[in-house]
């Protein structure tokens, strides 16, 4: 049943438009994959008015596509430039800038893009036999349960995200606060808005997303002065047909990091970590491990397999629980709400053309995305060239032109340029972001369902408890909430050195 | 880094107290058919005010040398942030196309020190290329002044 289902899929998903779409979304995307200030999340953001009029399938498939793009741009900047595009892309640079300086960037490209091509099949294969068989025990969840999985995705963020945890609960809590401003649908009474009127509609999350990571992100960088020293790109035919000959040799890093992908990946805030940790686990069992940091290229596949991989796994919650595991992926549920669809488990019984679509989509856009790069590198790579004091307006013109579509408000470009300042701000502070938007995003959700359960108990928390799978859930999480608080104990109890800095998430 | 770090912590804090004042005008208790409006954020702002209060009293305690932001880091964000603004405000009357390239030609000219003839075809370039784009192609209307007007949109 699967199969048929896939084959129904790619019969969507190749048809010439849709075909179309996701060329066009591959190049979009890794443009703004390169560009500095725009990534994937807010670069499908920027886009996502452009789509309210297309097909919901067709626009699925842009948008992914733009992450697809956003993912493999951030290997080139990241090798050829020393700047990581995206975050994940950080531990590229540790041995693919290296490898650039040497001559060998072409290698160094090769290996990044076919490294993230494999990641990302290995993590489309999975999907496809699990998002139905999650879907189905999804289907079975009432309020409590969802509750419980919101509950355990922010969990995660505080005990596994790194950084000042107290600091995750706050970003967490300020987003849960701004999405419940405005009309409260149950009562029909007015919250926070003290009698202000254009705080009625309340904030939404879109808006916040431009502001905070592209308006954010580009103050972030004109701070840091904008310098790029890029390197060539040394790109053949030759040199990539001879550095698939290497690859092979390192089918252990490519296993072990496409697993540790998949599994930090679909839980929320995955791509980053999974990609230092996929380093750390490569250089710790490489032959070459003092080669590492030098310019090796296995320093270069282990991450970059495991940030693809975790990069698409973070699509399974969403289409399963309708619980986004990454920013751009929350961008893509309110996308699908906006376009008419109900994010969730429901999705695979009502809307089977668009889910399978999507589905075969990863398939034929992940193809036809490492070809692209692959082809085209040289012309990426020329973009940072621009000068920045032309990048730098433009960038915050196209973050204008998207926040005003989503509602054409003017208000909303204000409030762009004022998340901007709080995402400068934050940073700077280490209060992670991702956390932040997601809360935003499914604050009315986690709201809806807090009190929906409420009622079924009669305002008794124990039925978190009581429940089995919600109270399994709820066990897990707490365990996570806990986890900062256990960590240091138990490691002065087995004689470890405390206070581990981790790398903060996003 | 410490002093900012105190500062937004402050900040936070009071913004949990505006948001507790307003749960319990509206109710943060058990109405007639469930938990009251104010609930939800009574909740989540009570956990506002207490972690941030925490990280208020880490930071005063801590001995965070590094500076929050140096004269010339805040000159040269101060740079894209303020013409931005002004941008922002110029669209109100005059569009987004047209405030869009007076800002992109003034920080190309102001900062990059870009030659004339460069600012003017970059500023209109991308300002007609945008219009073609958005208000041709996809059909997204975005704010338009007296020059369109004139032009006939």
């Amino acid at each position: 049943m699967g199969i048929e289902n896939l084959l129904l899929g790619f019969h969507i998903a190749i048809t010439p438009f849709n075909l179309w779409m996701a060329v066009v979304g591959i190049l979009l995307g890794t443009v703004i994959g390169v560009l500095p200030g725009l990534g994937g999340a807010n670069g499908v953001a920027i886009l996502l008015p452009v789509t309210f009029t297309m097909p919901p399938t067709s626009a699925i498939i842009l948008l992914t596509s733009i992450y697809w793009g956003a993912l493999f741009g951030g290997a080139i900047t990241s090798i050829l430039f020393n700047i990581p595009g995206e975050p994940w892309s950080v531990a590229t640079t540790f041995d693919g800038y290296p490898m650039a300086r040497q001559g060998q960037g072409g290698q160094a490209l090769t290996g990044a893009f076919t490294s993230s091509f494999i990641g990302a099949f290995f993590s489309i294969v999975l999907i496809t036999f699990f998002a139905p068989l999650l879907a189905q025990i999804a289907l079975r969840f009432g309020p409590p349960e969802i509750f419980a999985i919101q509950f355990l995705t922010f969990s995660s963020f505080v005990g596994l995200g790194g950084g000042n945890p107290l600091k995750s609960l706050v970003s967490i809590v300020i987003g849960f606060i701004l999405a419940t401003v405005g009309l409260d649908i149950v009562t029909g009474q007015l919250r926070l808005t003290f009698g202000i009127t254009e705080l009625m509609r309340g904030f939404d999350f879109i808006i916040a997303v431009i502001g905070l990571f592209g308006i954010g992100e580009i103050l972030l960088s004109v701070e840091e002065g904008l310098s790029f020293h890029g390197t060539k790109t040394g790109m053949n035919l030759r040199v990539v047909l001879d550095t698939w000959k290497i690859l092979p040799r390192f089918w252990r890093t490519f296993v072990r990091s496409c697993f540790i992908g998949f599994w930090m990946g679909f839980k929320p805030g995955g791509a980053t970590p999974a990609s230092f940790m996929s380093y750390a686990f490569a250089k710790r069992f490489s032959k070459n491990a003092d080669n590492f940091g030098k310019g090796e290229l296995e320093g270069v596949v282990a991450p970059e397999t495991a940030a693809h991989a975790a990069g698409i796994a973070a699509m399974l919650p969403m289409i399963t629980l309708g619980i986004p595991g990454s920013p751009t992926a929350a961008v893509m549920l309110g996308g699908l709400i906006i376009w008419g669809l109900q994010p969730g488990p429901l999705l695979f019984k009502e809307n089977p053309d668009f889910v399978w679509g999507l589905i075969a989509s990863m398939y034929t856009g992940n193809v036809i995305g490492v070809l692209m790069v692959l082809a085209f590198v040289p012309l990426f790579a020329a973009i940072l060239r621009i000068p920045f004091a032309i990048l730098t307006p433009l960038i915050v013109v196209v973050c204008a032109i998207g926040s005003y579509a989503v509602h054409n408000s003017m208000l909303d470009i204000w409030y762009m340029l004022i998340f901007g300042v709080i995402g400068y701000v934050f940073k700077k502070l280490d209060y992670p972001l991702a956390p932040f938007v997601l809360a935003l995003v499914l604050g009315d959700m986690a709201e809806n369902a807090l009190r929906q359960s409420l009622i079924m108990s009669q305002g008794s928390l124990a039925i978190f408890f009581t429940r089995p799978i919600a109270g399994a859930i709820t066990a897990v999480a707490i365990f996570f909430f806990a986890m900062p608080i256990i960590t240091p104990w138990w490691r002065r109890l087995r004689g470890l050195p405390g206070g581990r800095k981790t790398p903060s998430l996003d | 880094m410490r002093i900012a770090d105190i500062v937004t912590a402050a900040v936070l804090m009071l913004l949990g107290g505006v948001v507790l004042f307003d749960a319990v005008r509206l109710g943060f208790g058990w109405g007639g058919d469930g938990p009251k409006s104010g609930f939800f954020p009574f909740w989540l702002a009570a956990i506002m005010v207490v972690v941030c209060g925490v990280i208020l009293a880490q930071a005063w305690r801590g001995r965070e040398e590094k500076r929050f932001v140096s004269r010339e880091q805040l000159g040269s964000v101060l740079k894209v942030l303020w013409p931005a603004v002004f941008a922002v405000f110029l669209m109100h009357f005059v569009g987004l196309y047209v405030a869009s390239a007076l800002y992109m030609a003034f920080y190309m000219r102001w900062v990059g020190r870009h030659s004339w003839l460069l600012v003017v075809l970059i500023a209109l370039g991308i300002s007609v290329g945008s219009f073609l784009v958005f208000e041709k192609w996809f059909l997204v209307p975005m704010p338009k002044g007296p020059l369109e007007q004139w032009l006939g949109y």
